[in-house]
């Protein structure tokens, strides 16, 4: 089978039960190299427990998550070693927390917090480094002044676009999104969505991002998964969701969004 | 290239569409039944019938914004002939890619990209490399009377009927073989509806298969080889 073919990303009958809590229940999905996938649900559907199984953040108490390592091989997560758990988590994925401080290190400088990656796998000039890190400022629209700086002295929306050069300066595959624009303000939201769209389109990764946000899904996404109660009650193309609803609680979405 | 000469560019084969209701206690709303006809390359085919007859259902169904209850849209792509009524998500991104344009009378803007980058995404994403977008854009701003000073500004804060020619621009800069168009020329002036009359035509001399509604009798009139009325196909 052809790489194009193949996903990148498998999930199969995913389950995640907190006592006697259902977390996410029996979730499958195919994600394919260059595609941008929204999950979107209210609070407490499950939605952020699905990243987090997917991403190796937790285990699954059912289930499996298959991925195409860069040899081309689709391996079980649950059965790499620590070594190549480090490595995918640090090369060929990202991670966009929604609290930027998970994702920084805030006694770090900008310049830092970027070259950490690039250290990590392998970079040793510091020169290089350092011109890799100001050019990744430069994409995500960071003044090169401020790179010596910590995150701890930006604001919001700036340390989220931080957040994301950090991420994106390994030349990941695949990205996971926790709600990347959640506690923004709104027109600060409306310049991170268009940079990591055009961000997205120009590199050709492949997103999984979770949204309780209508509009970053129909913005960012290529197709949809909604979730209620910890299951996947309707997926599809994302205009196809968003403009034919099928399901009553899809529907409900939809129509509860403000119209402006 | 069609994979076989014979095949027409949209084959619509006894299309259905319900939509259900159920924040109205699973009303049922029927707006198609039975349509069948086909666009073959070349020629344009103006969708007729009165305000709420289904039209505009109809060229969302084709373009996957709605699904089909029943029936096959055939698309002749390069790929092969894909039926959207049953086509995958991943399939109907690539057709749109490849194949299907759509142009409403809507734009869905994006923050901060100007009105001509907005053009010049458009041409790029057919495949036009940047020097050639960047000339067609140009020229489809200039032919749509968008004045020079918007080229530079994101449309957010444009009239109505500006933000409706950049879209239009949109539309035409993305050459594809099939372009649906909804009402583009809805509360355009006389002369950018004449354009957009040429746009059409020029469009269907390069081989495309145009499938569009106009209200409007007099670009009805220009751009129309056939008129099929949805009003028969009702449900």
């Amino acid at each position: 089978m052809s790489s194009a073919e193949t996903p990148l990303l498998r999930a199969d009958g995913l389950t995640k039960f907190y006592g006697t809590r259902t977390g996410c229940l029996d979730v499958s999905l195919n994600l394919y190299e260059g595609e941008v996938l929204a999950v979107v649900g209210e609070s407490g559907s499950g939605k952020s427990t699905l990243l987090s199984l997917l991403s190796m953040q937790m285990e699954p108490t059912h289930g499996h998550v298959h991925y195409r390592m860069r040899d081309g091989e689709m391996r079980d997560l649950a059965g790499l070693s620590e070594a190549e758990c480090r490595l995918l988590l640090r090369t060929d994925w990202g991670f966009v927390h929604q609290d930027a401080r998970l994702g920084l290190r805030m006694g770090v400088s900008a310049g830092g917090n970027v070259g950490e990656r690039l250290m990590a796998i392998g970079w040793r000039n510091y020169g290089r480094i350092r011109h890799e890190a100001a050019d990744w400022l430069a994409r995500v629209e960071i003044d090169g002044g401020r790179i010596d700086d910590p995150p701890g002295t930006f604001s919001g929306g700036m340390r989220q676009r931080l957040q994301i050069a950090k991420n994106l300066v390994t030349k990941p595959r695949l990205v996971f999104m926790d709600e990347p624009t959640g506690g923004l303000d709104v027109s600060v939201q409306a310049r991170l969505l268009d940079l990591v769209r055009g961000l997205v389109a120009d590199l050709g990764l492949a997103a999984i991002i979770v949204t309780h946000d209508l509009a970053v899904a129909r913005l960012l996404s290529h197709r949809l998964m909604v979730m209620k109660a910890g299951r996947v009650i309707e997926t599809g193309l994302t205009d196809q969701v968003l403009d034919d609803p099928r399901e009553p609680y899809t529907q409900l979405l939809v129509s509860s969004v403000l119209q402006v | 290239m069609p994979p076989t000469s014979t095949a027409p560019a949209l084959d619509i084969h006894a299309i259905a569409k319900t939509f259900v209701m159920h924040l109205r206690g699973g009303a049922q709303l029927p707006v198609v039944r039975g349509a069948s006809f086909v666009v073959d390359a070349g020629e344009c085919v103006v969708l007729g019938g009165p305000s709420g007859a289904g039209k505009s259902s109809v060229l969302k169904m084709i373009f996957g914004n709605y699904r089909t209850d029943a029936g096959h849209i055939r698309v002749a792509s390069s790929g092969g002939i894909v039926d959207v009524a049953s086509a995958s998500p991943r399939e109907i991104v690539a057709l749109r890619r490849s194949t299907i344009g759509y142009v409403s009378q809507f734009l869905r803007v994006i923050p901060r990209i100007s009105a001509l980058d907005l053009v010049i995404a458009a041409a790029i994403e057919t495949g036009a490399d940047k020097d050639t977008a960047s000339d067609r854009a140009t020229r489809l701003l200039c032919r749509l009377n968008l004045p020079e000073r918007l080229w530079h500004l994101p449309p957010a804060t444009f009239s109505g009927g500006e933000q409706q020619r950049v879209n239009i621009a949109r539309g035409f800069a993305a050459e594809r073989p099939i372009l649906l168009l909804d009402e583009p020329t809805a509360s355009l002036d006389a002369a950018n509806r004449d354009v957009v009359a040429e746009l059409v035509a020029e469009q269907k001399s390069k081989g495309a298969a145009v499938l569009g509604i106009f209200h409007d009798d007099d670009v009805r009139r220009l751009v129309a080889d056939r008129i099929v009325d949805i009003t028969r196909f009702s449900a």
